[in-house]
């Protein structure tokens, strides 16, 4: 078990600069996600940190050592691919076993570690199996059980659950984090699923463009996104924007005057805002509040989703009560003052 | 005979290590170096066995055929042109023309017979067997194949019992007079392209077939509701559709016709007008030993083969297959 | 639904033509098959019976009163191995064949994994040099190869056959075996390194054992073109002692030495190990061809 540090990392794919100087601590034993979009660079970060790209520039630390110009397997990684990338042409078995063969482990070793696994994963029966015999969670498993075989320092995730159904996604997830407690080992999980980062993580690094946006707690990142990106990205359904004017204590967008709790620090007059709040942070009122024109009624049974616009932009509220409304009726809702966020319309930055 | 087993067993044991010995000790020190040098390093230590043996059989005796076929019989002073001029004066005249023929005859004549039998091989059940039927002979040697139609060929006076199956049907059918397929110049030369021919129905079906089978059958099915009968199918969509694949076929046979040695050195050893290119090559090189004419016939396959070497790697570029 | 109402207003006799000649088609189609198909195999029939004929037989009546007369004897077959040195053959042909179709398939394989998972410069100009490289004539080769082997000693082993074999069919092997190497997906390998696999563990225990069908294919390929090549081992092995099975069977029928008898039956001793194995192999062979034509 290591911790991995990142000092001003970069990538440059043939002149192109796809990873800028990223710098991350990850602690012994966290659990840490990379999340973006496509394209954001998260696997690449987490193939350079594996040792299966070469790194351009800065450092990768795992331990006390740096492993820049350590291969692969001198790293003590192990990592989950999103193929899963077991071997056809061995057993579940044989496959578990690799990387303690080359080792030079003898077999009684081999087969104890290897049960031992098996049996952390439910997966004894399976053993002697070929993977094109295997379902896709028990293809997933196995790719678990590998790398757990090796008990390196460091587990790597790259989107280990993207190929999985819905369903079977949710199950997995927690068996992830069920081992994660289980063996308290340093894992590193890329995954472009905000959900998956939210519900497994100790700790999540949002990317975008090569850049790392932030890094915090989930709750941290989903209470105080640092910028306009963020706060879109995290949450589900996302964060409603509204982009107006600060004027006066309020921020001012067509005829509407959305509230604000306390004027933000650096804002003069007006200056122009994006108005972020939650889709669960509006409540319906009687009276006052602002006028949502309905669009559409999602019912999920637990809660009910409701789509509309005002002022001209796209809304959505999240309502713990069954709303009785119909499209084209006006709702009055209410803002919940403490949970407003404000980006500035240039930098995108927060700024209360 | 024991000298061969000996040869054989060291052949399993040195080609396999003349290849190893490259690679693993190159792996080994390798790994002296830092991980970046390593990666840019290790394909030219993979690289080596196929390097050494390519420049070795081919392009080491591309360039000296080239710098041959300027020199005398033993390679020993420059000769300029002369060689060149041999090749294309009378000497060699009608040994070109054989070869256009063949170019011109054999390519079409297989390609033709493979896409009717790909076609109709399409349409019936027993595919498998009835191809299997047509991939025989291309199992077998050009030199077996000869001897069979050598035989096939056979030759007896007119009114003395024909054993020759050709003849003997010819005779049986028409009532005409036995044909010396071999010796006869108005038609020996084709008889030798169908030997070729025969023996090369089947890759030519294979690839044909596997072209018949790429094409959609909706594209069919649609033509079909459009209106259109068997023949127009055929004309508007099966053979646009397998033209690239005809394509192949025809050049592979093209460049095939360039080469071919054994049919005519077993039937008829290049006598009765049906000396070709390679032939005259081979007689060049061990019956008058002079290198340098036999050198020159070489470049002059080169040159005949490079319009289909060039089209080749065209196409694999833009395939973007690299 | 129309259809159905074309089919009955059809006039009955319309009907019947068209079922008529539906039915001629597919006669014709089958007999044309069964034609070609008889075509093709009745030349090595022929060659079969003969083998079973007595010389004097078969220099007064054709090879089909086999069946009008069946009197089959082995002495051509005798005599072809014994007397004719086509017994020594079989084993020149496999000392020739067994190393050409091992190494080939080695380089090629060796080749294929460099340029197929590796990057570097020039990777692309040489995979194309190896396309070029298989439409060349082989006897560019023959007077370069000669001047080098006799310099070295070497003619008269089966030395010069094999090195020459391999490379003439190399490019053609790395060829095939691109394809089939690219298409192994990236993860398998990243996964092997870090398991800990060096390159040659890779190669030897993740890409070869995947690979067992297009290596098949391309032993099959070679072993069937090192069979049956005449102009290389004509060259550098004679028609002495050192002949493999074409050079023999070509200096018997160029000299008649041995009767026609003779002659067939050592022409089918030097077909049927390639005719078993395309009958026995033939999906390896196929897959061979396809993957080895330049597609369109």
């Amino acid at each position: 078990m290591a911790n991995v540090n990142l000092r001003d990392v970069r990538k440059v794919y043939n002149q192109t600069q796809v990873i800028h100087g990223v710098n991350v601590d990850i602690d012994d034993g966290e659990f840490v996600v990379l999340v973006g979009p496509s394209g954001c660079g998260k696997s690449t970060l987490l193939r350079m940190i594996a040792g299966l790209e070469e790194i351009s520039d800065g450092q990768v630390h795992i331990g006390s050592r740096v492993v820049n110009d350590m291969s692969p397997k001198d790293r003590d990684i192990a990592m989950v691919f999103q193929s899963y990338a077991l071997y056809p042409h061995m057993t579940v078995a044989q496959n578990m076993g690799f990387s303690l063969q080359l080792g030079g482990a003898t077999k009684a070793d081999i087969r104890v570690k290897v049960e031992k696994a098996a049996q952390t994963l439910n997966l004894e029966p399976l053993l002697e199996r070929y993977p094109r015999q295997l379902s896709g969670g028990q293809r997933q498993r196995v790719a678990m059980g590998r790398a757990i075989v090796r008990n390196p320092q460091v587990f790597l995730f790259d989107e280990p659950l993207s190929n999985l159904d819905a369903k079977l996604r949710v199950t997995m997830r927690g068996e992830i984090k069920a081992l994660h407690q289980r063996l308290a080992s340093t894992m590193i999980y890329v995954t472009h699923d905000q959900i998956e980062a939210m519900t497994m993580a100790d700790k999540i690094v949002v990317m975008r463009d090569g850049f790392v946006e932030q890094v915090g707690s989930p709750l941290a990142l989903y209470d105080r996104p640092a910028n306009h990106f963020v706060a879109g990205f995290i949450g589900s359904p996302g964060m409603n924007f509204l982009t107006g004017r600060y004027s006066q204590g309020a921020v001012r967008t067509g005829d509407l005057a959305l509230p604000v709790s306390e004027p933000p620090a650096s804002a003069n007059e007006g200056r122009q805002v994006i108005y972020g709040i939650r889709p669960e942070n509006l409540a319906i009122v009687e009276e006052g509040g602002l006028p949502l024109v309905v669009e559409v009624i999602e019912p999920t049974g637990a809660e009910t989703h409701v789509v509309g616009h005002m002022a001209g932009q796209r809304i959505t509220g999240v309502f713990r009560e069954r709303v009785m409304t119909r499209p084209g009726d006006i709702l009055r809702v209410a803002v919940d003052l403490g949970k407003v966020h404000l980006f500035d319309h240039q930098t995108e930055q927060r700024i209360n | 005979m024991s000298s061969q087993i000996l040869q054989l067993f060291f052949g399993l044991l040195a080609l396999p290590a003349v290849a190893l010995v490259i690679i693993l000790p190159g792996e080994l020190a390798l790994r002296r170096f830092p991980q970046k040098r390593q990666n840019s390093l290790r394909p030219w230590i993979w690289l080596s066995p196929v390097l050494a043996l390519v420049g070795l059989v081919i392009a080491y005796p591309l360039v000296a055929s080239i710098v041959f076929s300027f020199r005398d019989a033993t390679a020993s002073k420059w000769v300029g042109l002369s060689n060149f001029v041999w090749a294309f004066g009378t000497a060699m005249r009608p040994v070109l023309i054989n070869n256009v023929l063949w170019i011109v005859v054999f390519p079409l004549l297989t390609a033709l017979l493979a896409l009717s039998a790909a076609i109709m091989l399409d349409r019936v059940r027993y595919e498998r067997i009835a191809r299997t039927f047509l991939i025989l002979p291309t199992a077998m040697s050009f030199v077996a194949g000869a001897v069979i139609w050598k035989m096939m060929y056979t030759y007896a006076p007119p009114m003395q019992p024909q054993t020759g199956t050709l003849n003997a049907l010819w005779t049986k059918i028409t009532g005409g007079m036995p044909i010396a397929w071999l010796i006869d110049q108005r038609v020996n030369n084709y008889a030798l392209i169908f030997v070729a021919v025969w023996m090369s129905i089947g890759v030519a079906t294979l690839i044909l077939s596997a072209g018949v089978k790429n094409i959609p059958r909706e594209l069919v099915e649609a033509a079909r509701i459009d209106g259109a009968g068997e023949w127009a199918i055929f004309r508007y969509v099966t053979l646009p559709s397998l033209w690239p694949t005809i394509l192949v076929v025809l050049t592979t046979q093209a460049i095939f016709s360039l080469k071919v040695f054994d049919i005519v050195y077993v039937m008829t050893n290049g006598s009765f007008g049906t000396d070709v290119i390679a032939n005259k090559m081979y007689s060049e090189l061990f019956v008058k030993q002079n290198l340098g004419t036999a050198s020159a016939i070489a470049v002059l396959l080169l040159i005949l083969a490079s319009p289909v070497i060039f089209m080749n790697i065209r196409q694999i570029r833009s395939e973007g297959g690299e | 639904m129309t259809v159905v109402e074309n089919r009955e207003t059809m006039p009955v006799s319309l009907q019947v033509t068209s079922k008529l000649t539906n039915r001629l088609k597919q006669i014709g189609l089958h007999t044309a098959v069964f034609l070609l198909c008889l075509v093709w195999f009745t030349p090595i029939l022929s060659l079969f019976v003969t083998t079973f004929r007595t010389e004097s037989d078969s220099s007064l009546t054709g090879w089909w009163y086999a069946f009008v007369e069946w009197r089959p004897v082995l002495s051509n077959y005798v005599e072809a191995m014994y007397l004719t040195g086509v017994g020594r053959s079989i084993v020149n042909s496999i000392v020739l064949t067994i190393p050409t179709v091992l190494g080939t398939v080695l380089f090629s394989a060796i080749g294929a994994f460099a340029l197929a998972r590796m990057r570097f410069r020039g990777r692309t100009a040489l995979f194309l040099a190896m396309v070029g490289f298989q439409v060349l004539p082989p006897q560019l080769v023959l007077v370069p190869m000669l001047k080098f082997f006799l310099a070295l000693g070497l003619t008269g082993t089966f030395v010069p056959v094999w090195i020459i074999e391999m490379g003439l069919t190399v490019p053609f092997g790395i060829f095939l075996l691109y394809g089939f190497f690219a298409s192994i997906p990236s993860d398998l390998v990243e996964a092997a390194r870090i398991d800990g696999a060096s390159e040659p563990r890779i190669f030897f225990q993740i890409i070869l054992p995947l690979s067992g069908a297009v290596l098949a294919s391309l032993a099959i390929l070679q072993f069937m073109i090192a069979w049956n090549h005449l102009l290389i081992p004509l060259i550098f092995l004679g028609s002495g002692s050192l002949s493999p099975l074409t050079v023999q069977v070509a200096s018997l029928a160029q000299t008649n030495a041995g009767g026609l008898n003779t002659l067939t039956a050592a022409t089918f001793i030097s077909v049927v190990v390639p005719l078993v194995l395309i009958v026995t192999l033939q999906k390896y062979f196929v897959r061979g061809v396809l993957g080895g034509a330049v597609k369109g």
